[in-house]
């Protein structure tokens, strides 16, 4: 079972980008104009440490979020989604003129037990 | 009254060392209009080479211009706000075009709080002071503001005139230059106000360059030659900046964003007068500007003995909305700014029900008829629910608020806390010990009493918590562009003796 997955669409961006870019990461974003979205970078370009949970991995990209955060977006299920778009951050997709976006739905009764046992 | 789409151009450049200039890589990039999804223009996608050059046009200016007389430096900022208020019609035009904003925000709010910045910080270099203290008889401490050099200022899109014009002022007041690279979504209004005011600085004193996040943001933010960082964005990038910053052992200023909480308490009940109605209105602010504010009152809560009297006075003015095109003077909220915002906020939609929230209103997109149906426009929403889902703790930056009641004052300061952010809070009340006591209490940068939304340059503004540090506006930002000089004194002519 997965927290995080990824449209097909999403991830031919997400392979494209790996062929330019090399390894990468997916952060999610909180906060005012282009946050509350996921931001992709090369590994490596962000610092990380224990606050920064691991969710889970799409395409071979590692997808954290911070601890905060996660607080309260532990009970979702997240889909990661690719749409036209402009964004002023440093995320590697914006010069294609696109954007990623998070779909969100409610874990599963079984999904919940199953992420609680782990 | 309506106005029109404004001409434009073909394309347009940056405006380096005085002059513009194409991208060195000769790439542009389309800017499209939120209003009917038209195009506008095309701006230049730049790269690290642009950026380079402005931060070297910039450099070579500093020397001079940091030493330019006060006098000198508030004439010219001066005379940029005269030339925009000549011009104010225009400015708020190509501002509602570019960015989806009603026209009745950009010709009265937007447009005139610009001005205004600028002869604010003019009026503080004047008369601002250092400061010379007498240490003991002989020696005298002498401090004495000097600007940091060159400074990168990385502005959004929901206000882009007026975040241009909360920054550049006072880093120019106070002797530094300036490279600005204004978010992608919104180039159209720095470029024409470089276009009036051209020849109103030495060249590299003022640098605009365009581009795309990745590409022309992170070489601004991570050049060793830049003496200071400034940024108006969201969080992750924020720390991205802070991380390229300390590389650089450089300061930086941030502003990330928030998730606002409003507090209404029974008394504004008390009576049916001209106060109840300002404090209606005030909970409705969360439309204001389609919510794209980070400062947007996305939380109401109202005490439980008034809720339901008090929410439904505050449906109704929200259903009074007029939205139509951004155009039209009667129009009160307009587009969201890009394609991408619109489907975020429909996505908050529909995580927001399946964790239980109630619609009260609004809830979906609003598809207007005509050119418009390929404009972004949600409908103003209100959701019920609680604190912990998540349409009350992320900031969905459309005009989305989430409703929710406490018991007594105990429990809206812990709402109103639950919170990662920390920029902005309103508190209404008629009770004058809740007035003062509960504001101290909110953990915010700025908390609005009895009013909301107003943003005067005299008054400090600012985040605590995950909202970012450092202040816009007020004389105290001019110390966030400035290092202190201090010169110690001997006035004795006698030797220490020690050698």
């Amino acid at each position: 079972m997965k927290r995080v997955e990824i449209t097909d669409k999403a991830a031919e961006v997400v392979k494209q980008l790996k062929a330019k870019h090399g390894e990468l990461i997916f952060h999610q974003s909180g906060g005012c104009c282009d946050g509350s979205a996921p931001m992709i970078f090369e590994k490596g370009d962000m610092y990380l440490d224990e606050s920064d949970i691991l969710l889970g991995t799409v395409e071979g990209v590692n997808f954290y979020m911070n601890q905060d955060q996660f607080e309260y977006w532990k009970h979702t299920h997240l889909t990661i989604d690719i749409t036209e778009g402009r964004g002023a951050s440093f995320s590697l997709e914006i010069p294609l003129g696109l954007r990623f976006l998070i779909h969100s739905r409610l874990l599963t009764d079984e999904e919940t037990s199953f992420f609680n046992s782990k | 009254m309506s106005y029109s789409k404004p001409e434009f151009k073909d394309k347009y450049s940056n405006f380096i060392n005085g002059k513009f200039v194409p991208p060195v890589g000769g790439e542009y990039f389309e800017n499209t209009s939120p209003v009917d999804g038209s195009v506008i223009a095309k701006y230049p996608r730049s790269q690290k080479e642009d950026i380079e050059n402005a931060v070297e046009a910039a450099n070579a200016a500093k020397e001079a211009w940091g030493n330019t007389s006060a006098t000198e430096r508030a004439t010219l900022l001066n005379k940029v706000a005269d030339i925009i208020e000549a011009n104010l019609e225009e400015f708020a035009v190509v501002e509602t075009c570019d960015n989806g904003k009603p026209i009745r925000e950009t010709l009265n709010a937007d447009v005139p709080l610009s001005i205004d910045h600028w002869r604010y910080f003019a009026a503080c270099i004047r008369s601002e002071e250092g400061s010379a203290t007498e240490l003991d008889q002989h020696t005298l401490s002498m401090n004495i503001k000097e600007p940091l050099g060159v400074v990168g200022q990385i502005i959004p899109w929901n206000f882009p005139l007026l975040m241009l014009s909360w920054k550049l002022p006072p880093a120019l007041a106070t002797g530094n230059c300036v490279v600005l690279k204004p978010a992608e979504q919104t180039p159209a209004s720095a470029t024409l106000l470089m276009e009036k005011i051209a020849d109103v600085f030495p060249p590299g004193v003022v640098n605009v360059v365009h581009g795309f996040g990745p590409e022309a943001g992170k070489p601004l933010a991570s050049s060793s030659k830049v003496d200071k960082v400034a940024f108006t964005g969201e969080t992750t990038t924020g720390q991205l900046i802070m991380q390229y910053a300390s590389k650089n052992l450089n300061p930086v200023t941030m502003e990330l964003g928030g998730k606002s909480p409003n507090v209404f308490f029974n008394s504004v009940m008390d009576e049916d007068d001209a106060f109840l109605d300002k404090a209606i209105e005030g909970a409705v602010l969360f439309a204001f500007n389609q919510g794209e504010v980070c400062t947007c009152p996305s939380r109401i809560l109202v005490q439980e003995d008034i809720y339901d009297a008090f929410m439904k006075r505050v449906i109704e003015r929200t259903e009074a909305i007029v939205q139509t095109s951004p155009y039209d003077v009667n129009s009160m909220v307009g587009a969201q700014a890009s394609n991408d915002q619109y489907e975020k906020i429909q996505s908050y939609f529909k995580i927001g029900k399946e964790e239980g929230a109630k619609v009260l209103t609004g809830g979906e997109a609003n598809i207007l008829e005509g050119d418009l149906a390929n404009g972004y426009y949600i409908k103003p929403t209100i959701l019920e629910g609680h604190n912990k889902m998540r349409v009350f703790q992320e900031e969905i930056f459309g005009p989305v608020v989430c409703v929710t009641k406490f018991k007594d004052v105990e429990e809206a300061i812990e709402i109103a806390n639950d919170t990662m952010y920390g920029l902005g809070a309103g508190v209404w009340t008629r009770d004058a010990h809740q007035l003062y006591q509960v504001p101290r209490a909110i953990k915010a940068g700025r908390v609005w009493v009895n009013c909301y939304h107003a943003y005067p340059a005299h008054a400090p503004f600012g985040g605590y918590k995950k909202s970012g540090f450092g202040r816009e506006n007020h004389l105290m930002m001019m110390s966030h562009y400035r290092q202190t000089k201090n010169m110690l004194i001997s006035y004795d002519k006698n030797k220490l003796g020690f050698f």
